[in-house]
């Protein structure tokens, strides 16, 4: 009888347990975005905001760009949001992404020890990465094939240096996200190339201050697409769409650019102003 | 080293102001554990007992692999339910994958092992103590081994805390398939990982000490019942 | 079947498997030889008392005649019944009781329903009056003492109403006071119709019970005669020394 009775109740316990996500929500899109947009706050921001006007919820699996877009490719999200100019062209010529939208730029810091032994505080990015080659600095990498993974790499191509003579010496990968590569980095006063959101959303920065910032060429391009239908018919093409429109609207793009940390703005909507120069 | 102190007293205060997002995410936590180990126990249990009492050529290599498997990285666990679940993969069509029940699906699979190997370790233990009575008494394979299980009761409460301990504490599979959504597959584990990403150790170490809190509570809880109950069984 | 014949303890059983044939039964395990060319009848309604020293073979002797150990030689034949009534009318108990992690009353109603009897209630009732432990029946079994618990595994195999109820050494670990205890239920049981095959070291217990003796030795069956034969005049030096020696065991 008693064990009638656990039965009963265990059976009950995971029918709704399994039923659980479907009841609670049914209106909501996955998006796969990258860690920057995710642990700066950015999406705490601003998907409230598209939640009180459209009653769909955004549900953020924070990747690197790579898995991000890995992700989507497999059909397991409705959105990709990322950062990678090169592999997103990719992505949509290969047919797993439609109607690609530049949303919002920021843009990419040098930081390292305050020290800065390597001498590269200033503008110029390759310049430093130059300077930190040649003084076989510490340099913690994400080798995680993340944007600003892939991003890091093309400065390192500009300044004509294959970073992968450096491995296991002064260059070190982490092979993980932005995060826990600025710990590594904070952990061994090393330099790092980082996302500035990410930076100053960051709290266990130690030794660790922004050293090259201002590049024209440091900015980071963000862009949004659908994931096409037509290659994964189950993908929520209305809601979809109506949460690139409205990362793209006037109020999007406002959103975006009201979204602050310690008095500075993190990312800067350039949907509209892209639409006015093509 | 202050960081440290700082957590603890920043855990006790979380815990204290009964912080609304600190319950949301243990409660998932304490969900997601808990119906995977439930499930998990409800097809270990008579496999680990089945499995003490059945002889076949090659169960002392089943034995082997099974108590190898108490070892699984959760990290591979999750990326093979992850690529079963994936839109893409065979079981694609249910949509599970970023949802609490993928979440379920992995840690069961993880623990499962776990639960199954101590059982069979509990059960055939306690053959060898009861073989010749239950035998005596024309019990039949079937009739032993739920008898075993009912008598073992107190001790496989363990089997089954070892595997709850397991799956509450794992990151690596949860992460994979659960994508620690915010307010839908966040649980404590994941939460720890992305404040450690943020650089917010403090808290990342207070959300361990809850976690830590937690599962001790629970263990206090088990053994407290399995106490009375065996002063009161014997 | 024996037992729907009987409804209560005085009541006779009817006897349907006996009398048991065995002839030149041997157990080998590995190189230890346990038991060599044992033959013996049992005949129904006799009191089978199995002596010999530690190690001589008495214990694995019962476990072949109830069927938990299969011989490596020789054979065993039952009169009558098929496979089942054959292990349904047999009941043992063993030198260190199995109570299962349950109470009392529960033990013997487990046993009773794993071979699915009727009136489970009243025969769990009426075999813990037997043994005199009604008292007791919702005490966890596992709290009770080792007497307690013997005369629980006594009323657990008394309940299935056994043709042939195999004791092996029940009161090796007993004080004299529940010795006593075991003894009077294992004569009570017999007056209702069980034929009883005991093992012991124990002579006085051997000479209490005993209407026919079987000494083992080494494995063999020295010698097999009714009881007052064999304390009177032992035929073989292995019996007489061992009932010379009583005082030393």
């Amino acid at each position: 009888m008693v064990k009638n009775i656990a039965h009963a109740a265990a059976a009950m316990a995971l029918t709704g347990m399994l039923a659980m996500p479907a009841m609670a929500q049914d209106k909501f899109i996955v998006v796969a975005s990258t860690t920057s947009t995710q642990d700066s706050g950015l999406f705490g921001h601003i998907l409230p905001i598209f939640k009180a006007k459209t009653g769909i919820d955004v549900r953020v699996v924070a990747q690197g760009t790579g898995q991000a877009l890995a992700t989507a490719k497999k059909g397991d999200a409705d959105v990709v949001f990322v950062h990678d100019k090169v592999a997103e062209a990719k992505f949509v010529e290969e047919g797993f992404g439609l109607d690609r939208r530049e949303v919002m730029y920021n843009d990419f810091v040098i930081v390292g020890p305050k020290a800065d032994p390597a001498k590269t505080a200033g503008k110029d990015a390759i310049a430093a990465l130059k300077k930190i080659e040649a003084g076989k600095q510490p340099f913690a990498s994400r080798g995680d094939k993340s944007g600003t993974h892939a991003a890091e790499l093309r400065y390192w191509k500009a300044a004509d240096i294959d970073p992968q003579t450096g491995k296991g010496g002064w260059y070190r990968e982490t092979g993980s996200g932005m995060g826990p590569t600025l710990n590594t980095a904070s952990a061994m006063s090393a330099y790092a190339f980082t996302d500035r959101g990410t930076w100053l959303s960051f709290k266990n920065r130690g030794e660790l201050v922004i050293l090259v910032e201002g590049d024209t060429k440091l900015f980071n391009q963000y862009g949004v697409m659908l994931v096409n239908p037509a290659k994964h018919p189950h993908v929520k093409k209305e809601m979809g769409q109506q949460f690139i429109d409205w990362l793209t609207s006037a109020e999007g793009q406002a959103a975006i650019a009201a979204y602050k940390i310690e008095g500075q703005q993190l990312f800067f909507p350039n949907y509209v102003a892209l639409r006015k120069a093509a | 080293m202050q960081e440290i102190p700082q957590s603890f007293s920043l855990a006790l205060s979380l815990i204290a102001s009964l912080d609304a997002n600190l319950l949301a995410i243990a409660g998932l936590s304490l969900r997601v554990s808990g119906v995977a180990v439930l499930l998990a126990a409800l097809l270990a249990l008579p496999l680990g007992a089945w499995l003490a009492l059945a002889r076949f050529p090659g169960r002392q290599g089943v034995i082997a692999v099974l108590n190898g498997m108490m070892g699984l990285p959760p990290v591979v666990v999750g990326l093979l339910v992850y690529l079963l679940l994936s839109r893409a993969g065979p079981l694609g069509s249910l949509g599970m994958l970023f949802t609490p029940s993928a979440m379920v699906v992995a840690q069961a699979l993880l623990i499962f092992p776990i639960i199954a190997a101590l059982v069979r370790q509990v059960i055939e233990d306690a053959w060898g103590e009861y073989r010749e009575q239950l035998l005596s008494l024309n019990a039949s394979r079937g009739q032993a081994m739920m008898a075993l299980l009912f008598d073992m009761r107190f001790t496989l409460i363990t089997a089954v805390l070892a595997g709850f301990g397991r799956a509450i504490a794992e990151v690596g599979a949860v992460m994979i398939v659960g994508g620690n959504i915010d307010g839908v597959t966040r649980v404590m584990t994941t939460a720890i990982a992305l404040e450690t990403s943020k650089g917010d150790l403090p808290l990342a170490l207070a959300l361990g000490v809850v976690l830590i809190a937690m599962v001790v509570v629970i263990n206090l809880a088990a053994q407290g019942i399995k106490t009375l109950a065996m002063r009161k069984h014997g | 079947m024996a037992s729907a014949a009987s409804t209560s303890a005085g009541a006779d059983i009817a006897s349907c498997i006996l009398p048991l044939r065995v002839e030149a039964l041997g157990f080998r395990a590995g190189d230890v030889i346990a038991l060599d060319g044992v033959s013996l009848n049992v005949m129904p309604g006799t009191r089978n008392i199995v002596l010999g020293a530690n190690g001589a073979g008495k214990s694995v002797l019962l476990r072949l005649l109830h069927g938990l150990l299969a011989p490596t030689s020789g054979r065993l034949q039952w009169h009558g019944g098929d496979d089942a009534d054959v292990r349904r009318a047999q009941a043992m108990v063993f030198q260190r009781p199995v109570m299962m992690r349950r109470s009392v009353r529960e033990n013997i109603e487990f046993a009773l329903r794993l071979v699915h009897a009727a009136d489970i209630d009243k025969k769990a009732a009426e075999a813990l009056e037997l043994v005199g432990l009604a008292r007791l029946a919702d005490r966890p079994a596992r709290l009770c003492s080792g007497g307690e618990q013997q005369r629980v595994a006594l009323a657990r195999a008394w309940a299935l109403k056994p043709e042939v109820l195999f004791l092996d050494e029940p009161t090796a670990s007993l004080d004299p006071a529940a010795t006593r205890a075991i003894e009077e239920t294992v004569n009570a049981m017999h007056a209702a119709g069980t034929t009883i095959v005991m093992t012991t070291h124990d002579l006085g217990q051997a000479k209490r019970l005993a209407d026919r003796v079987l000494f083992l030795h080494h494995g063999r069956l020295v010698e097999d005669a009714p009881a007052k034969d064999f304390f009177l005049q032992p035929t073989s030096p292995e019996a007489a020394a061992f009932i010379r020696g009583e005082l030393l065991w």
